[in-house]
């Protein structure tokens, strides 16, 4: 559905990508992650035809976005990272004009708009103002506009950026109901969003691909050891010491600062061996406050700073590369 | 064509909903009407001396003495309000962020241009059309020659058209409104006055220098006359404008 061959694209003698290719089959949620000034709202731009690449090739739907730019931009609906709408105009007559600029039919039209609305749960406040809606109301006008023409291809530039924490969970759930139905490349800064919205992950840092793969993959790849997160209330050093004698602890690290002599410590063990119960005991043992004991994954986020910084990035990468093929 | 609509009834209530078009069309009646009622004030004392005067009727008639200053104050008037017609047209979707999304839907460069124009010279023509009002209120004293009135009406029109087309082309290249409205405004008062020093140029500098002002066309439609040369002269002023608009968003798409 969506293609991108060796896209790269330079602002004058800055370069924003470089030789990124990917593809993304129908029905497909992407997650596009990365830093900010990764690349990421480069190559959506290019994906949505308001920006030319330097070379490479993108195709929406089968159509090239620079020779064939009206076709492929006809099957595409875009949120951009700040959702710039009119604010002068009212949600109802906005979403009609964009239905109409995209090319719905008249007869079509109210119902499209109706549909959008319904689906964003904007029928409320379909006479007021988009520029007197709150950002969330307002970011929900930015995807309804995408969808009014019910597009191929969804391309979402940060969707939940800048909302509440409700909100977010509210875009997250809207998102993935449209799933199935749709192709959709989303981009975020946010990695936990990724985990729960998308199939696959293409990571880019300072503006090339690191890593394309499935969120559990990833995870399964880096993560070499298991973490477990322990608070204690006890003198840092002795306590550190007792931990490392933990048959299987592989290493041990406080974390943060102490808050009225509690530590709080990074434990890390081999994989498959749970350490939990011997180290509950052997700080118990000790008389020391154990105030809690949890197993910590590797969020994406350490995934991620993996990636960017760690040799362990090429390896993930031949991974990644053979997983393709 | 439906793209061009589309775009063409957005415009136009952009224009309405914000104070853009209530501002100039306030401001250009009010301005218009302070001519109107100088001028036919000083054409009824002229009318009333003439009673004592028989000689000095001669020539005394509405077209003259009424329409023909009249429409070239209206002139003055329009250097002043087009750019602000124009000003937001495109600056302010590149200011505000819309024309990222403006740029990925379906529709050419072209569409979008033609739309914004038409909307522009819409309110234009409105604007212009309310001033038919004067010509109205004279009927039950005077007899109007329509002919030429409408002729000095067409002129404006045209004048308009080459304003708009010239303020579209710089709303294009910046995204300050200001800049945009100042830039319009001086060059368009550049090419009105780029024939005064004519008098003392070479006979063929002359001839080029006049020709290219933007004013000096006017002055037979003002007359009452239609010359093909001066109606030729602002669609090329025109459409030489718009292409060059057109230009400047198409290299969006490959220059980024």
């Amino acid at each position: 559905m969506i293609e991108v061959q060796n896209l790269t694209k330079y602002y004058g003698p800055v370069m924003a990508i470089e030789d990124v290719s990917f593809t993304v089959a129908r029905g497909e949620i992407v997650g596009f992650l990365g830093p900010n000034g990764a690349g990421k709202t480069t190559t959506m731009r290019i994906l949505t035809g308001c920006l030319p690449a330097t070379t490479g090739r993108a195709q929406v739907a089968g159509y090239d976005l620079f020779t064939h730019s009206i076709e492929a931009r006809r099957r595409l609906g875009y949120l951009p990272e700040s959702a710039a709408i009119y604010g002068e105009f009212r949600v109802r007559t906005y979403l009609d004009f964009v239905a109409e600029v995209k090319g719905v039919p008249g007869r079509e039209r109210r119902q499209r708009v109706d549909e959008a609305m319904e689906h964003c749960a904007l029928t409320d406040v379909e006479r007021k103002l988009v520029g007197t809606l709150s950002k969330g109301y307002r970011q929900r006008v930015g995807l309804a506009q995408a969808l009014v023409n019910n597009p191929e291809v969804l391309i979402l530039d940060e969707p939940t950026v800048g909302l509440d924490p409700q909100q977010i969970v509210e875009i997250r759930h809207l998102i993935k109901g449209l799933a199935g139905r749709r192709t959709i490349i989303l981009s975020t800064h946010i990695l936990p969003e990724v985990s729960m919205t998308c199939d696959r992950v293409i990571i880019i840092n300072r503006g090339r691909i690191v890593a394309v793969d499935t969120p559990g993959n990833l995870t399964a790849q880096v993560q070499k050891s298991a973490n477990v997160l322990v608070q204690v209330e006890g003198p840092q050093d002795a306590v550190m010491a007792e931990i490392r004698r933990v048959a299987g602890v592989q290493r041990v690290a406080p974390r943060g600062d102490a808050a009225n002599g509690r530590w709080t410590y990074v434990v890390e063990s081999e994989r498959d061996r749970d350490v939990r119960q011997d180290l509950a005991a052997a700080l118990v043992k000790n008389g020391w406050g154990l105030l809690e004991l949890r197993p910590a994954d590797l969020s994406l986020e350490e995934i991620f700073l993996h990636l960017v910084t760690d040799e362990t990035a090429a390896t993930v990468r031949e991974a990644a590369g053979a997983g393709e093929q | 064509m439906a793209n061009i609509l589309a775009i063409f009834k957005k415009e136009l209530r952009s224009y309405f909903v914000s104070p853009v078009a209530y501002g100039v069309l306030a401001i250009f009646t009010v301005i218009a009407g302070y001519f109107f009622w100088i001028i036919t004030a000083f054409y009824q004392t002229a009318s009333l001396q003439s009673m004592m005067n028989p000689q000095a009727a001669q020539g005394l008639n509405p077209t003259e003495w009424v329409f023909r200053p009249l429409f070239r104050n209206l002139a003055v008037v329009m250097l002043f309000m087009m750019p602000a017609l124009t000003a937001r047209l495109l600056a302010e979707e590149k200011k505000q962020g819309t024309a990222e999304l403006l740029f990925t839907y379906p529709i050419r460069d072209l569409e979008l241009l033609l739309g914004k124009f038409l909307a522009a010279l819409a309110l234009f023509a409105g604007m212009l059309a309310l001033t038919l009002v004067y010509p109205l209120l004279l009927t039950p004293f005077i007899r109007i020659e329509w002919g030429p009135t409408l002729a000095g009406y067409l002129g404006l029109l045209l004048l308009g058209l080459a304003f708009l087309a010239l303020g579209i082309l710089i709303s294009s290249l910046t995204e300050h409104q200001l800049i945009a409205f100042s830039v319009a405004f001086g060059a368009a008062l550049l090419l009105w006055i780029v024939s005064w020093p004519a008098d003392q140029a070479g006979a063929t500098a002359r001839t080029v220098l006049n020709h290219l002002s933007i004013i000096a066309h006017q002055e037979s439609f003002a007359k009452g006359l239609i010359e093909t040369k001066d109606v030729i002269f602002y669609l090329n002023f025109t459409l030489f404008f718009l292409f060059l608009t057109l230009r400047s968003l198409e290299s969006k798409r490959w220059r980024g």
